[in-house]
């Protein structure tokens, strides 16, 4: 694992002899990553095109008359066009979501990590792989227990065993199920960096007496730093723009920003000068953290992709 | 500002509490007999996360199996596979079924494919990183987000701000029903030039495949790097030509990660929701079971139905993930590793 980082983080450093490329394909491939980039150009330039022009011409010709304004973002930033607060409201509420739905789940899981890489105990394998086989199981196999959880608690026969949680539309509840969901992933990732560190180094501090709390916190954390940010800003942009825990679990007032974006697609699917802005607006946050982060991104992604 | 301020506060509230549990639940093993000691404190390592999935995904998958068993009437009754044979047999449930299987089998070929592409083409080009990036924009959208953008794309008359509706138009002699008068409902219609083939299901396919390309892209990128030089060199010294050293060489070598992609990309088409909600809502036979699940559940409340739409999801990942692994071993074993 630690060659694939060193291969990712290389520039280009491949002689020209050894690429496997001719020159039809490199055109062909060029003009496929333009075309790829033309829907969210499209999107871009029409949410500065005033209302009139968005919803009777098509964007393409705003080169012809240019006329940009910045309104249709104050627009759906303040009132999202009579249905409650405004957009800013929900942008809000999508960050309230997104870092404890980050930290926390990463928090218990590099503990797990930890136990499961550099601790002996009967059984530890099997944990393990039953821990894999969680990944496999759809969000939606669980969604609607963990819902009647918070409603009505969790009983054998008619012994309450977990009293119920009455955690309707508050966000706390959408903070758990991003920690229950995103728990398999999260191990998985973390086990793969952390089991991965030097035994000697591990084990000379045991020799030395430290105990597992002390070589966690003082040796594995601090050396599990790539990992845990690679696998941080994949979390945050994963509940960012995820869109059905948003919806079920954190009632209207903890609606994410792409939640309402949706909402707002289907009550006002003409408004195109909204629509545009405001999904520009909840497309930027996740856009800042990758580009701004893209090395550690890339690391993380390729830590479980590429050793598989 | 302030609602945000106080939730970073809980937050760190949640994080200490669980920082002072793990210490306390290790310090507490000491107290046990030595032979239980070190048994304590895995515990106190392991509790939290072992709690979170059996509470959070273990129990409530088996609650869901169970509940699929049951029919949907206000006082359920056992009806052991009623809901699968229902599904089986409605024809609109059986429309989504296939639907979410031309959703995988489509959007997993072309993602890998076109990745794959996109990764031996850019590869040692000037400019190489830009590429990648522009091409991994759609993957840092949400899928919802994707939808908006698509809808705009897709959009129809009398507003003639769609993009396809305009190229279709621009294009001599296209026949109206492929759009050629410009005043297509793309995303409504099923038939296109006058054949039904589910046309607005592969409309929305299109958008997951401009979505997922990007990921597939990068980690076929940093594969292809892996491949050791002297490899390629030497199949170039023995008179191979580019493509006969990619498809000879590069491909058996990266055969794992492509296997990773493809899988992850299986999986990701399985869940697809968003895409669906935010576009055509699951109207004009567009559902996929993830969409449908959400329907079933939550606008119908047929509870036994929906549970068994999700255990039929969860059914349909399982080959792909053992066929995953058996593939990998067999990978490893050529290369090596």
């Amino acid at each position: 694992m630690i060659e694939t980082v060193e291969l990712t983080t290389e520039p280009v450093g491949r002689s020209v002899s050894v690429a496997l490329s001719s020159k039809t394909g490199k055109v062909v491939v060029c003009v496929l990553v333009f075309f790829w980039t033309i829907p969210t150009f499209g999107l871009l330039v029409s949410s500065v095109r005033p209302e009139k022009e968005v919803k009777t011409t098509g964007w393409w010709t705003a080169f012809l008359r240019p006329k940009f304004t910045l309104s249709n973002y104050s627009k759906v930033w303040n009132s999202a066009a009579g249905s409650g607060d405004g957009l800013g409201h929900y942008f809000l509420n999508s960050f309230k979501i997104a870092i404890p739905s980050t930290v926390i789940p990463i928090s218990i899981a590099a503990l797990a990590a930890y136990a499961f890489s550099w601790m002996r105990f009967k059984g530890r394998d099997w944990l393990y792989i039953g821990v894999i086989c969680l990944l496999a199981v759809p969000l939606q196999m669980a969604l609607i227990p963990v819902l009647q959880l918070n409603t009505h608690g969790a009983h054998i026969g008619s012994i309450p065993i977990i009293p119920a949680l009455g955690l309707q539309d508050s966000i706390v509840l959408v903070w758990m199920a991003h920690t229950f969901f995103g728990m398999p992933f999260a191990i998985f990732i973390l086990r793969n960096f952390i089991s991965a560190l030097p035994s000697e180094l591990i084990e000379a501090a045991r020799v030395d007496g430290a105990g597992h709390l002390t070589v966690f916190r003082k040796l594995v954390l601090p050396l599990s730093i790539p990992a845990i940010a690679s696998l941080a800003i994949f979390q945050f942009m994963w509940v960012w723009n995820d869109l059905l825990i948003g919806r079920l679990f954190g009632g209207s007032k903890n609606l994410p920003i792409i939640g309402k974006l949706v909402e707002l697609a289907g009550t006002r699917g003409q408004d195109w000068h909204l629509l545009t802005a405001g999904a520009f607006v909840a497309m930027a946050v996740p856009l800042v953290v990758f580009f701004s982060l893209q090395r550690f991104f890339v690391r993380g992604l390729l830590a479980g992709a590429v050793k598989g | 500002m302030g609602e945000l301020f106080s939730a970073l506060v809980s937050m760190l509230v949640a994080v200490a509490a669980l920082g002072a549990f793990v210490v306390l639940l290790y310090g507490l093993a000491h107290l046990l007999p030595r032979r239980a000691r070190e048994g304590g404190r895995v515990v106190s390592f392991l509790f939290p996360a072992i709690l979170c999935l059996v509470v959070g995904l273990f129990v409530p998958a088996i609650k869901t199996i169970w509940a699929s068993m049951f029919t949907d009437q206000d006082k359920p009754k056992f009806a052991w596979f009623g809901q699968y044979v229902d599904i089986y047999q409605t024809k609109g449930s059986r429309e989504v079924v296939f639907n979410s299987m031309t959703w995988v089998v489509l959007g997993t070929l072309v993602t890998t494919i076109t990745g794959l592409a996109v990764a031996r083409y850019t590869d040692g080009m000037r400019g190489e990183r830009a590429m990648r990036s522009v091409i991994f924009i759609p993957g840092a959208i949400s899928l919802a987000g994707a939808g908006i953008i698509w809808k705009f794309v897709y959009a129809v008359a009398p507003s003639n701000v769609g993009l396809l509706n305009q190229v279709t138009k621009v294009i001599p002699g296209l026949p109206a029903n492929m759009g050629g008068n410009g005043t297509r409902n793309w995303l409504l219609n099923q038939e296109f030039g006058g054949v039904n083939f589910h046309f607005n299901t592969l409309l929305l396919i299109v958008i997951f495949i401009w979505v997922s390309t990007g990921f597939a892209t990068v980690v076929f990128s940093a594969a292809i790097k892996g491949v050791p030089d002297s490899l390629i060199e030497a199949a170039k010294i023995d008179g191979a030509t580019n493509s006969q050293a990619f498809y000879k060489v590069t491909l058996p070598y990266i055969r794992a990660t492509i296997v990773t992609v493809a899988t992850t990309t299986t999986i990701a088409g399985l869940k697809a929701y968003d895409i669906v909600a935010a576009t055509t809502g699951g109207r004009f036979h567009t559902s996929t079971i993830a969409n449908e699940f959400f329907d079933v559940f939550f606008t119908q409340n047929r509870d036994g139905n929906g549970s068994a739409l999700a255990v039929v999801m969860f059914v349909l990942v399982i080959p792909i993930v053992v066929f995953n692994r058996r593939a990998q071993r067999r990978a490893e074993e050529m290369i090596g590793a």
